[in-house]
């Protein structure tokens, strides 16, 4: 029998997409400490050069958009557990998807500056 | 255990003295409810303030001191530590459920146990993390 496949079936596509940018997160989280470490003690100037390397900046970048990622997935999971009335959760929705887009603009400005 | 079961009131109805002391949530389920009230602090309002502060930091040497002062407050210092407390539970917890996906640890007293470790490593990281900033 032919199953009917119903739905925008993006369902396995962010549960994966959440997962992978978990692992990618933990990477850079060891990557960073290590960094930090590395470095003691930070002082400006020893700080500002760290970010002005392209190995700590576009690590940094990529962080950054997985946190944005995965941060939708979260939220949207959270918002269609709690939020009933369908104007109110897309409404939501819509302020959670322009704010990450907002904390990742952010972080693009402050690496690039 | 027949008769144990047919004295049980049924239905029984949530109230608020029913789920504050009556339902006890188990260990994984702690685990859980914190890895999504961590997620969502993370997300409002610690990103943004992790934000600011690198902003800060990089711009200036000024900024740099500035958020170096910004440090010696009280409470920002409490704010950090929920801060690093959400980032530690939420990494450990997320840890738990990549092997959970991975069907590793799924069977009852495994799940309890890392449910614990989850929860004391995360309390211990911050202790760890908030001692060296304190």
């Amino acid at each position: 029998m032919k199953r009917l496949v119903v739905g925008a079936h993006y369902g396995l596509r962010d549960w994966l997409a959440q997962r992978i940018t978990a692992a990618l997160m933990v990477v850079y989280t060891l990557f960073a400490i290590g960094v930090v470490l590395k470095h003691q003690p930070i002082t400006h100037a020893v700080w500002q050069d760290l970010f002005s390397r392209g190995w700590m900046r576009v690590p940094t970048l990529l962080f950054a958009v997985c946190l944005a990622w995965h941060a939708w997935v979260g939220v949207r999971d959270i918002l269609m557990d709690y939020i009933k009335p369908d104007g109110l959760r897309l409404t939501l929705q819509v302020l959670f998807v322009l704010l990450l887009a907002a904390y990742l603009g952010w972080a693009i400005q402050i690496l690039w500056r | 255990m027949a008769s144990a079961s047919a004295k049980k009131i049924r239905p029984k109805y949530l109230s608020l003295p029913a789920i504050l002391f009556q339902i006890r949530l188990p260990v994984p389920g702690w685990v859980s409810i914190l890895h999504r009230v961590s997620g969502a602090l993370l997300v409002i309002p610690f990103t943004a303030w992790a934000l600011y502060m690198l902003d800060m930091s990089l711009r200036s040497e000024e900024g740099f001191q500035s958020i170096a002062r910004y440090f010696e407050l009280p409470l920002v210092k409490l704010g950090m530590i929920v801060f690093v407390w959400a980032y530690c539970h939420h990494f450990c917890a997320g840890i738990r459920y990549l092997f959970l996906d991975l069907d590793k640890g799924i069977e009852l007293r495994p799940a309890r146990i890392t449910s614990w470790i989850v929860i004391v490593a995360g309390l211990a990281l911050t202790a760890v993390l908030g001692a060296l900033l304190w």
